[in-house]
Protein backbone atom coordinates (compact mmCIF):
# COMPACT_ATOMS: atom_id res chain seq x y z
CA UNK A 1 0.00 0.00 0.00
CA UNK A 2 1.00 3.26 -0.83
CA UNK A 3 2.38 5.64 2.46
CA UNK A 4 0.12 8.85 2.68
CA UNK A 5 2.40 10.26 4.94
CA UNK A 6 6.28 9.41 5.23
CA UNK A 7 8.46 11.14 7.36
CA UNK A 8 12.58 10.63 7.05
CA UNK A 9 15.16 10.78 9.06
CA UNK A 10 14.09 14.13 10.29
CA UNK A 11 15.74 16.28 12.73
CA UNK A 12 14.92 19.61 14.07
CA UNK A 13 16.46 22.13 16.58
CA UNK A 14 15.22 25.30 18.08
CA UNK A 15 17.47 27.73 18.81
CA UNK A 16 17.37 28.74 22.33
CA UNK A 17 19.45 31.42 24.08
CA UNK A 18 21.67 28.58 25.80
CA UNK A 19 22.34 27.17 22.56
CA UNK A 20 20.61 24.80 19.79
CA UNK A 21 17.59 22.88 21.81
CA UNK A 22 17.25 19.57 19.56
CA UNK A 23 13.74 18.07 19.58
CA UNK A 24 13.80 15.93 17.07
CA UNK A 25 16.53 13.51 15.85
CA UNK A 26 16.21 10.89 13.82
CA UNK A 27 12.38 10.72 13.59
CA UNK A 28 11.20 7.79 10.91
CA UNK A 29 7.21 7.52 10.50
CA UNK A 30 5.22 6.21 7.21
CA UNK A 31 1.51 6.12 7.36
CA UNK A 32 -0.60 4.36 4.92
CA UNK A 33 -3.28 5.96 3.11
CA UNK A 34 -6.26 5.24 5.04
CA UNK A 35 -4.73 4.62 8.72
CA UNK A 36 -4.88 6.14 11.74
CA UNK A 37 -1.28 6.92 13.37
CA UNK A 38 -1.01 7.23 16.91
CA UNK A 39 1.88 9.10 18.48
CA UNK A 40 2.77 8.16 22.29
CA UNK A 41 5.88 9.63 23.89
CA UNK A 42 7.05 11.15 27.32
CA UNK A 43 5.89 15.06 27.54
CA UNK A 44 7.98 17.49 25.88
CA UNK A 45 9.42 15.48 23.51
CA UNK A 46 8.99 17.08 19.95
CA UNK A 47 5.53 15.69 19.26
CA UNK A 48 3.62 18.95 18.77
CA UNK A 49 6.84 19.63 16.76
CA UNK A 50 5.71 16.86 14.72
CA UNK A 51 2.17 18.25 13.91
CA UNK A 52 3.66 21.39 12.58
CA UNK A 53 6.14 19.75 10.55
CA UNK A 54 3.43 17.47 9.00
CA UNK A 55 0.72 20.40 8.41
CA UNK A 56 4.10 22.01 6.26
CA UNK A 57 3.55 25.25 9.24
CA UNK A 58 7.37 24.78 9.76
CA UNK A 59 10.02 23.09 7.70
CA UNK A 60 12.45 20.55 9.16
CA UNK A 61 16.53 21.26 9.51
CA UNK A 62 17.14 17.96 8.10
CA UNK A 63 15.25 14.52 6.83
CA UNK A 64 12.12 14.92 4.68
CA UNK A 65 8.79 15.21 5.06
CA UNK A 66 6.28 13.60 2.07
CA UNK A 67 2.65 13.96 1.66
CA UNK A 68 0.91 11.70 -1.32
CA UNK A 69 4.76 11.61 -2.41
CA UNK A 70 5.65 15.14 -2.65
CA UNK A 71 7.92 16.90 -0.76
CA UNK A 72 5.94 19.43 2.04
CA UNK A 73 7.74 22.68 1.82
CA UNK A 74 5.00 24.73 2.74
CA UNK A 75 1.13 24.78 3.92
CA UNK A 76 -1.28 22.62 1.50
CA UNK A 77 -4.80 22.86 1.48
CA UNK A 78 -5.59 18.90 1.95
CA UNK A 79 -4.79 19.57 5.90
CA UNK A 80 -6.95 19.74 8.18
CA UNK A 81 -6.11 20.22 12.59
CA UNK A 82 -7.33 20.23 15.84
CA UNK A 83 -5.86 20.47 18.63
CA UNK A 84 -6.58 20.32 22.64
CA UNK A 85 -7.30 23.82 22.51
CA UNK A 86 -11.22 23.49 20.33
CA UNK A 87 -9.84 27.49 18.89
CA UNK A 88 -13.50 28.33 18.64
CA UNK A 89 -14.22 31.78 17.19
CA UNK A 90 -16.32 33.05 20.08
CA UNK A 91 -18.04 35.36 17.66
CA UNK A 92 -19.39 33.12 15.35
CA UNK A 93 -22.00 31.09 15.71
CA UNK A 94 -20.98 26.42 15.71
CA UNK A 95 -22.04 26.56 11.84
CA UNK A 96 -19.80 29.47 11.01
CA UNK A 97 -17.34 27.83 12.68
CA UNK A 98 -17.42 24.87 10.95
CA UNK A 99 -17.66 26.15 7.72
CA UNK A 100 -14.72 28.42 8.14
CA UNK A 101 -12.49 25.96 6.40
CA UNK A 102 -14.63 26.23 3.29
CA UNK A 103 -14.11 29.88 3.31
CA UNK A 104 -10.76 29.65 2.50
CA UNK A 105 -10.43 26.06 0.36
CA UNK A 106 -13.79 26.05 -1.99
CA UNK A 107 -14.03 29.22 -3.00
CA UNK A 108 -16.26 28.01 -6.09
CA UNK A 109 -18.97 26.11 -3.42
CA UNK A 110 -22.40 27.89 -2.84
CA UNK A 111 -23.39 28.99 0.50
CA UNK A 112 -25.93 25.80 0.44
CA UNK A 113 -23.60 23.18 0.07
CA UNK A 114 -21.41 24.56 2.30
CA UNK A 115 -24.36 24.80 4.72
CA UNK A 116 -25.42 20.83 3.83
CA UNK A 117 -21.79 19.58 4.33
CA UNK A 118 -21.13 21.34 8.05
CA UNK A 119 -24.76 19.96 9.04
CA UNK A 120 -24.11 16.48 7.81
CA UNK A 121 -20.62 16.43 10.28
CA UNK A 122 -22.72 18.15 12.60
CA UNK A 123 -25.43 15.57 12.54
CA UNK A 124 -22.76 12.95 12.68
CA UNK A 125 -21.00 14.23 16.09
CA UNK A 126 -24.52 14.70 18.06
CA UNK A 127 -24.97 18.51 17.28
CA UNK A 128 -27.57 18.52 15.40
CA UNK A 129 -29.98 21.57 17.45
CA UNK A 130 -26.72 23.14 18.44
CA UNK A 131 -25.92 24.78 15.15
CA UNK A 132 -27.07 27.81 15.69
CA UNK A 133 -25.47 28.11 19.39
CA UNK A 134 -22.32 30.07 20.27
CA UNK A 135 -19.05 28.17 21.60
CA UNK A 136 -19.21 29.59 24.61
CA UNK A 137 -23.41 27.85 25.31
CA UNK A 138 -21.42 24.96 24.87
CA UNK A 139 -19.58 21.67 27.43
CA UNK A 140 -16.10 21.36 26.46
CA UNK A 141 -16.81 18.30 25.08
CA UNK A 142 -19.18 19.69 22.42
CA UNK A 143 -16.79 22.31 21.15
CA UNK A 144 -13.95 19.25 20.61
CA UNK A 145 -16.64 18.02 18.49
CA UNK A 146 -17.02 21.19 16.64
CA UNK A 147 -13.50 21.48 16.24
CA UNK A 148 -13.65 18.37 14.63
CA UNK A 149 -16.12 18.93 12.42
CA UNK A 150 -13.99 21.91 11.49
CA UNK A 151 -10.89 19.70 10.83
CA UNK A 152 -12.68 17.73 8.35
CA UNK A 153 -15.19 19.76 6.67
CA UNK A 154 -13.24 20.28 3.71
CA UNK A 155 -12.23 16.63 3.20
CA UNK A 156 -8.71 16.73 3.98
CA UNK A 157 -6.14 13.41 2.95
CA UNK A 158 -4.65 13.80 6.40
CA UNK A 159 -6.07 15.13 10.10
CA UNK A 160 -3.92 15.85 12.30
CA UNK A 161 -4.77 16.06 16.01
CA UNK A 162 -2.78 17.49 18.65
CA UNK A 163 -3.84 15.97 21.94
CA UNK A 164 -7.49 16.90 20.85
CA UNK A 165 -9.22 14.89 23.65
CA UNK A 166 -6.50 15.83 26.31
CA UNK A 167 -8.59 18.69 28.48
CA UNK A 168 -11.92 16.72 28.79
CA UNK A 169 -12.97 14.44 31.58
CA UNK A 170 -13.01 10.45 31.29
CA UNK A 171 -16.11 10.09 30.16
CA UNK A 172 -16.64 12.32 27.90
CA UNK A 173 -13.43 11.37 25.87
CA UNK A 174 -14.52 7.86 25.93
CA UNK A 175 -17.86 9.47 24.14
CA UNK A 176 -15.24 11.04 21.51
CA UNK A 177 -13.49 8.23 21.33
CA UNK A 178 -16.31 6.25 19.50
CA UNK A 179 -17.56 10.04 17.60
CA UNK A 180 -13.91 9.23 16.13
CA UNK A 181 -14.51 5.76 15.14
CA UNK A 182 -17.97 6.17 13.85
CA UNK A 183 -16.63 9.39 12.02
CA UNK A 184 -13.80 7.00 10.08
CA UNK A 185 -16.11 4.42 9.14
CA UNK A 186 -18.15 7.26 6.85
CA UNK A 187 -15.20 10.07 6.35
CA UNK A 188 -12.31 8.18 4.89
CA UNK A 189 -8.93 10.21 5.87
CA UNK A 190 -5.77 9.58 7.06
CA UNK A 191 -4.35 10.45 10.56
CA UNK A 192 -2.02 11.51 12.88
CA UNK A 193 -3.21 11.66 16.55
CA UNK A 194 -0.77 13.17 18.95
CA UNK A 195 -1.69 11.52 22.63
CA UNK A 196 -1.02 10.79 26.26
CA UNK A 197 -3.50 8.34 26.50
CA UNK A 198 -2.09 4.65 25.88
CA UNK A 199 -5.60 3.82 25.87
CA UNK A 200 -6.77 5.99 23.29
CA UNK A 201 -3.87 5.37 21.07
CA UNK A 202 -5.13 1.40 21.24
CA UNK A 203 -8.62 2.09 21.17
CA UNK A 204 -7.97 4.21 17.93
CA UNK A 205 -4.76 3.18 16.18
CA UNK A 206 -4.31 1.03 13.46
CA UNK A 207 -0.44 1.71 14.47
CA UNK A 208 1.15 3.43 17.57
CA UNK A 209 4.37 5.05 17.56
CA UNK A 210 6.40 5.53 20.30
CA UNK A 211 8.58 8.15 20.96
CA UNK A 212 11.58 8.37 22.99
CA UNK A 213 12.71 11.34 25.14
CA UNK A 214 13.95 14.72 23.85
CA UNK A 215 15.35 14.41 21.19
CA UNK A 216 12.55 12.31 19.74
CA UNK A 217 13.34 9.02 17.27
CA UNK A 218 10.96 6.65 16.33
CA UNK A 219 11.84 4.30 19.24
CA UNK A 220 8.88 1.53 18.72
CA UNK A 221 6.22 0.92 16.52
CA UNK A 222 2.99 -1.02 17.20
CA UNK A 223 0.53 -2.40 14.85
CA UNK A 224 -2.50 -2.46 16.24
CA UNK A 225 -4.04 -5.75 15.04
CA UNK A 226 -7.74 -5.46 16.53
CA UNK A 227 -10.98 -4.97 14.46
CA UNK A 228 -11.95 -1.11 12.94
CA UNK A 229 -14.94 -1.02 14.73
CA UNK A 230 -14.43 -1.77 18.24
CA UNK A 231 -15.63 -1.02 21.49
CA UNK A 232 -14.28 0.24 24.71
CA UNK A 233 -15.17 -2.78 26.32
CA UNK A 234 -11.78 -4.13 23.88
CA UNK A 235 -9.51 -2.23 25.87
CA UNK A 236 -10.62 -4.56 28.54
CA UNK A 237 -9.82 -8.28 26.80
CA UNK A 238 -6.52 -9.76 27.20
CA UNK A 239 -5.56 -8.73 23.31
CA UNK A 240 -5.69 -5.07 24.44
CA UNK A 241 -4.00 -5.28 27.67
CA UNK A 242 -1.03 -6.79 26.33
CA UNK A 243 -0.72 -4.42 23.98
CA UNK A 244 -1.20 -1.45 26.94
CA UNK A 245 1.39 -3.65 28.82
CA UNK A 246 4.23 -3.21 26.14
CA UNK A 247 3.64 0.52 25.74
CA UNK A 248 3.62 0.98 29.17
CA UNK A 249 7.16 -0.28 29.10
CA UNK A 250 8.30 1.42 25.91
CA UNK A 251 7.24 4.53 28.07
CA UNK A 252 9.31 4.04 30.49
CA UNK A 253 12.35 3.25 28.75
CA UNK A 254 11.56 6.43 26.66
CA UNK A 255 11.73 8.07 29.95
CA UNK A 256 14.83 6.66 30.71
CA UNK A 257 13.93 4.07 33.35
CA UNK A 258 14.24 0.81 33.28
CA UNK A 259 11.60 -1.57 31.39
CA UNK A 260 9.56 -4.20 33.66
CA UNK B 1 -38.58 43.81 38.15
CA UNK B 2 -35.22 43.75 37.23
CA UNK B 3 -35.65 46.41 34.49
CA UNK B 4 -36.77 48.96 37.53
CA UNK B 5 -33.85 47.92 39.58
CA UNK B 6 -31.32 48.89 36.84
CA UNK B 7 -32.52 52.41 36.11
CA UNK B 8 -34.16 53.06 39.90
CA UNK B 9 -30.45 52.38 41.15
CA UNK B 10 -28.53 54.64 39.86
CA UNK B 11 -31.45 57.42 39.52
CA UNK B 12 -31.63 57.02 43.32
CA UNK B 13 -28.29 57.28 43.84
CA UNK B 14 -27.81 60.57 42.06
CA UNK B 15 -30.52 62.16 44.09
CA UNK B 16 -28.72 61.01 47.35
CA UNK B 17 -25.52 62.56 46.04
CA UNK B 18 -27.70 66.04 44.96
CA UNK B 19 -28.88 66.25 48.35
CA UNK B 20 -25.86 65.81 49.91
CA UNK B 21 -24.33 68.37 47.90
CA UNK B 22 -26.82 70.64 48.55
CA UNK B 23 -26.34 69.72 52.85
CA UNK B 24 -22.64 70.28 52.36
CA UNK B 25 -23.21 73.85 51.10
CA UNK B 26 -26.26 75.06 53.33
CA UNK B 27 -24.20 73.19 56.67
CA UNK B 28 -21.34 75.50 55.97
CA UNK B 29 -23.43 78.63 55.00
CA UNK B 30 -21.38 78.65 51.79
CA UNK B 31 -22.31 81.75 49.68
CA UNK B 32 -22.85 81.06 46.14
CA UNK B 33 -19.67 82.54 45.02
CA UNK B 34 -17.58 80.00 47.44
CA UNK B 35 -19.58 76.96 45.83
CA UNK B 36 -22.39 76.50 44.07
CA UNK B 37 -25.35 74.16 45.34
CA UNK B 38 -27.84 72.18 43.35
CA UNK B 39 -30.44 74.28 43.94
CA UNK B 40 -28.54 77.43 41.98
CA UNK B 41 -28.33 75.47 38.54
CA UNK B 42 -31.66 75.22 37.13
CA UNK B 43 -31.96 79.04 36.87
CA UNK B 44 -28.00 78.87 35.06
CA UNK B 45 -29.10 76.48 33.11
CA UNK B 46 -32.77 78.90 31.84
CA UNK B 47 -30.45 81.48 31.58
CA UNK B 48 -28.00 80.35 29.34
CA UNK B 49 -29.63 77.40 27.65
CA UNK B 50 -28.87 78.18 24.21
CA UNK B 51 -25.14 78.93 25.07
CA UNK B 52 -25.72 75.22 26.56
CA UNK B 53 -26.40 73.73 23.65
CA UNK B 54 -24.20 75.80 21.03
CA UNK B 55 -21.27 75.28 23.49
CA UNK B 56 -22.02 71.45 24.15
CA UNK B 57 -22.14 70.75 20.50
CA UNK B 58 -18.83 72.14 19.61
CA UNK B 59 -17.54 70.25 21.96
CA UNK B 60 -18.78 67.04 21.23
CA UNK B 61 -18.31 67.45 17.63
CA UNK B 62 -14.31 67.94 18.40
CA UNK B 63 -14.42 64.88 21.13
CA UNK B 64 -15.96 63.11 18.34
CA UNK B 65 -14.20 64.03 15.21
CA UNK B 66 -10.75 63.88 17.55
CA UNK B 67 -11.52 60.04 18.72
CA UNK B 68 -12.02 59.13 15.10
CA UNK B 69 -8.58 60.07 13.86
CA UNK B 70 -7.29 58.23 16.83
CA UNK B 71 -9.33 54.89 16.31
CA UNK B 72 -7.60 55.12 12.54
CA UNK B 73 -4.32 56.22 13.34
CA UNK B 74 -4.55 53.62 16.92
CA UNK B 75 -5.25 50.81 15.06
CA UNK B 76 -2.84 51.31 12.22
CA UNK B 77 0.00 51.59 14.90
CA UNK B 78 -1.61 48.51 17.20
CA UNK B 79 -1.26 46.96 14.02
CA UNK B 80 2.26 47.82 13.02
CA UNK B 81 3.04 46.93 16.92
CA UNK B 82 1.09 43.65 16.45
CA UNK B 83 2.71 42.31 13.63
CA UNK B 84 6.33 43.79 13.57
CA UNK B 85 8.63 42.78 16.53
CA UNK B 86 10.67 45.59 14.72
CA UNK B 87 7.89 48.18 15.04
CA UNK B 88 6.80 47.48 18.11
CA UNK B 89 10.52 47.37 19.83
CA UNK B 90 11.03 50.87 17.99
CA UNK B 91 7.76 52.24 18.56
CA UNK B 92 7.02 51.23 22.59
CA UNK B 93 9.19 53.56 24.48
CA UNK B 94 8.28 56.32 21.80
CA UNK B 95 5.04 55.98 22.71
CA UNK B 96 5.43 55.57 26.37
CA UNK B 97 7.26 59.05 27.13
CA UNK B 98 4.89 60.51 24.61
CA UNK B 99 2.24 59.47 26.61
CA UNK B 100 3.67 60.28 30.02
CA UNK B 101 4.36 64.21 28.86
CA UNK B 102 0.97 66.77 30.21
CA UNK B 103 -0.75 66.97 27.69
CA UNK B 104 -1.50 70.83 29.29
CA UNK B 105 2.20 71.00 28.26
CA UNK B 106 1.22 70.84 24.58
CA UNK B 107 -1.50 73.25 24.19
CA UNK B 108 0.82 76.26 24.08
CA UNK B 109 3.09 74.55 21.41
CA UNK B 110 0.17 73.56 19.41
CA UNK B 111 -1.42 77.19 20.16
CA UNK B 112 1.71 78.29 18.72
CA UNK B 113 2.21 76.14 15.66
CA UNK B 114 -1.33 76.65 14.30
CA UNK B 115 -2.17 79.99 15.54
CA UNK B 116 -5.69 80.96 15.96
CA UNK B 117 -6.78 77.50 14.12
CA UNK B 118 -8.45 76.69 17.08
CA UNK B 119 -10.95 73.89 16.04
CA UNK B 120 -7.98 72.27 14.35
CA UNK B 121 -6.43 72.95 17.56
CA UNK B 122 -8.95 71.13 19.64
CA UNK B 123 -9.73 67.84 17.55
CA UNK B 124 -5.42 67.71 17.65
CA UNK B 125 -5.45 67.54 21.46
CA UNK B 126 -8.25 65.47 21.77
CA UNK B 127 -6.46 62.94 18.84
CA UNK B 128 -3.24 63.06 20.70
CA UNK B 129 -4.08 62.30 24.56
CA UNK B 130 -6.41 59.02 22.87
CA UNK B 131 -4.77 57.14 20.17
CA UNK B 132 -2.42 56.00 23.06
CA UNK B 133 -4.68 53.53 24.40
CA UNK B 134 -5.88 51.94 21.56
CA UNK B 135 -2.59 51.64 19.59
CA UNK B 136 -1.65 49.56 22.88
CA UNK B 137 -4.43 47.67 22.84
CA UNK B 138 -4.60 46.49 19.76
CA UNK B 139 -0.75 46.15 19.84
CA UNK B 140 -1.08 43.15 22.72
CA UNK B 141 -4.44 41.51 21.07
CA UNK B 142 -2.46 41.44 17.79
CA UNK B 143 0.93 39.66 19.18
CA UNK B 144 -0.63 37.70 22.14
CA UNK B 145 -2.92 36.07 19.34
CA UNK B 146 -2.82 31.99 20.59
CA UNK B 147 -0.57 30.28 17.51
CA UNK B 148 -3.38 27.83 16.82
CA UNK B 149 -6.18 30.65 15.79
CA UNK B 150 -3.34 31.26 13.26
CA UNK B 151 -2.46 27.73 12.46
CA UNK B 152 -6.14 26.50 11.73
CA UNK B 153 -5.70 29.26 9.23
CA UNK B 154 -1.99 29.03 7.99
CA UNK B 155 -2.50 24.84 7.20
CA UNK B 156 -5.06 25.80 4.64
CA UNK B 157 -2.60 27.83 3.08
CA UNK B 158 -4.31 31.55 3.94
CA UNK B 159 -2.69 34.65 4.00
CA UNK B 160 -1.92 37.09 6.49
CA UNK B 161 -4.40 39.42 5.19
CA UNK B 162 -7.30 36.71 5.71
CA UNK B 163 -6.14 35.85 9.01
CA UNK B 164 -6.27 39.43 10.12
CA UNK B 165 -9.61 39.92 8.57
CA UNK B 166 -11.25 36.45 9.36
CA UNK B 167 -9.63 36.02 13.17
CA UNK B 168 -7.42 38.58 14.26
CA UNK B 169 -9.07 41.36 13.81
CA UNK B 170 -12.60 39.98 15.69
CA UNK B 171 -10.83 38.18 18.50
CA UNK B 172 -9.01 41.71 19.10
CA UNK B 173 -12.43 43.85 19.45
CA UNK B 174 -13.27 43.24 23.17
CA UNK B 175 -9.56 44.37 24.04
CA UNK B 176 -10.38 47.38 21.61
CA UNK B 177 -13.89 48.76 23.00
CA UNK B 178 -12.24 48.33 25.98
CA UNK B 179 -9.92 51.33 25.03
CA UNK B 180 -12.13 52.91 23.30
CA UNK B 181 -13.81 53.53 26.78
CA UNK B 182 -10.49 54.77 28.28
CA UNK B 183 -10.10 56.80 24.93
CA UNK B 184 -13.18 58.60 25.36
CA UNK B 185 -12.94 59.66 28.31
CA UNK B 186 -9.33 61.18 27.74
CA UNK B 187 -10.36 62.78 23.80
CA UNK B 188 -13.48 64.71 26.09
CA UNK B 189 -10.38 65.83 28.18
CA UNK B 190 -8.45 66.52 25.78
CA UNK B 191 -11.37 69.09 23.71
CA UNK B 192 -11.74 70.42 27.26
CA UNK B 193 -8.06 71.12 28.05
CA UNK B 194 -7.13 73.35 25.10
CA UNK B 195 -11.04 74.83 25.27
CA UNK B 196 -10.34 76.26 28.71
CA UNK B 197 -6.92 76.70 28.34
CA UNK B 198 -6.78 79.08 25.25
CA UNK B 199 -7.69 82.14 24.83
CA UNK B 200 -10.71 83.12 22.84
CA UNK B 201 -11.94 79.18 22.96
CA UNK B 202 -15.29 77.65 22.34
CA UNK B 203 -17.41 75.01 23.57
CA UNK B 204 -18.00 73.86 26.93
CA UNK B 205 -15.08 74.80 28.59
CA UNK B 206 -14.97 78.19 27.21
CA UNK B 207 -18.30 78.76 28.46
CA UNK B 208 -16.81 77.60 31.70
CA UNK B 209 -14.00 79.97 31.32
CA UNK B 210 -16.59 82.65 31.11
CA UNK B 211 -17.84 81.64 34.19
CA UNK B 212 -14.69 81.93 36.11
CA UNK B 213 -14.01 85.72 34.49
CA UNK B 214 -17.49 86.53 35.61
CA UNK B 215 -17.02 85.00 39.23
CA UNK B 216 -20.52 83.43 37.82
CA UNK B 217 -20.15 80.13 40.23
CA UNK B 218 -23.66 78.71 39.09
CA UNK B 219 -22.72 78.57 35.59
CA UNK B 220 -19.25 76.98 36.17
CA UNK B 221 -20.67 74.61 38.52
CA UNK B 222 -23.61 73.69 35.51
CA UNK B 223 -20.92 73.44 32.56
CA UNK B 224 -19.61 70.90 35.19
CA UNK B 225 -22.86 68.80 35.40
CA UNK B 226 -23.24 69.34 31.96
CA UNK B 227 -19.14 67.80 31.14
CA UNK B 228 -20.43 65.21 33.19
CA UNK B 229 -23.64 63.87 31.24
CA UNK B 230 -22.34 64.63 27.92
CA UNK B 231 -19.08 62.28 29.17
CA UNK B 232 -21.77 59.96 30.12
CA UNK B 233 -23.54 60.23 26.84
CA UNK B 234 -20.00 59.12 24.75
CA UNK B 235 -19.26 56.23 26.81
CA UNK B 236 -22.73 54.89 26.93
CA UNK B 237 -22.79 55.41 23.32
CA UNK B 238 -19.18 53.15 23.26
CA UNK B 239 -21.00 50.61 25.33
CA UNK B 240 -23.80 50.30 22.78
CA UNK B 241 -20.99 49.88 19.60
CA UNK B 242 -19.66 47.72 21.61
CA UNK B 243 -22.65 45.40 22.35
CA UNK B 244 -23.49 45.32 18.98
CA UNK B 245 -19.83 44.42 17.42
CA UNK B 246 -18.64 42.78 20.30
CA UNK B 247 -21.33 41.25 22.38
CA UNK B 248 -20.46 37.37 21.94
CA UNK B 249 -17.14 38.40 24.66
CA UNK B 250 -19.45 38.89 27.08
CA UNK B 251 -20.14 35.62 28.87
CA UNK B 252 -23.89 34.59 29.27
CA UNK B 253 -25.19 35.64 32.65
CA UNK B 254 -26.26 32.81 34.77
Amino acid sequence: MENLIDIRDVRHAYSTKSGPLPVLDGLNLSVPKGEFCAVVGPSGCGKSTLTRLVAGLMKPDEGEVWLHGELVKSPRKTVGMAFQNPVMLEWRSIIENVMLPLEIVANGMSKADKTARAMELLELVGLKGFEHKRPSELSGGMRQRASLCRAIVHKPDVLIMDEPFGALDNFTREDLWQTMRDLRAKEPFTCILITHDLRESVFLGDQVVVLSGRPARTQYVLDVDLPADRTIEILYEKQAVDMLHILRDQIRIAQGREAH
Amino acid sequence: MEKLQKIGVPILALVAFGLFWEFIVWVNGWPNYVMASPSDLPAAYIRFWDLFLIMGWQTLWRTVLGLLIAVVFGTLLGMAMGFSKIARDALYPLLVGFNAIPKATLVPVIALLFIGQHDFNTVLMAFLISFFPIAVSVGIGLSTLEPEYRDILRALGASKVTIFWKIALPKTLPEFFGALKVAVTLAFIGTNLVEIVSPHGRGLGALFKSGETNANYPLMFAVLIALAVLGIVLYYAVVALEKIFAGWAERPQS
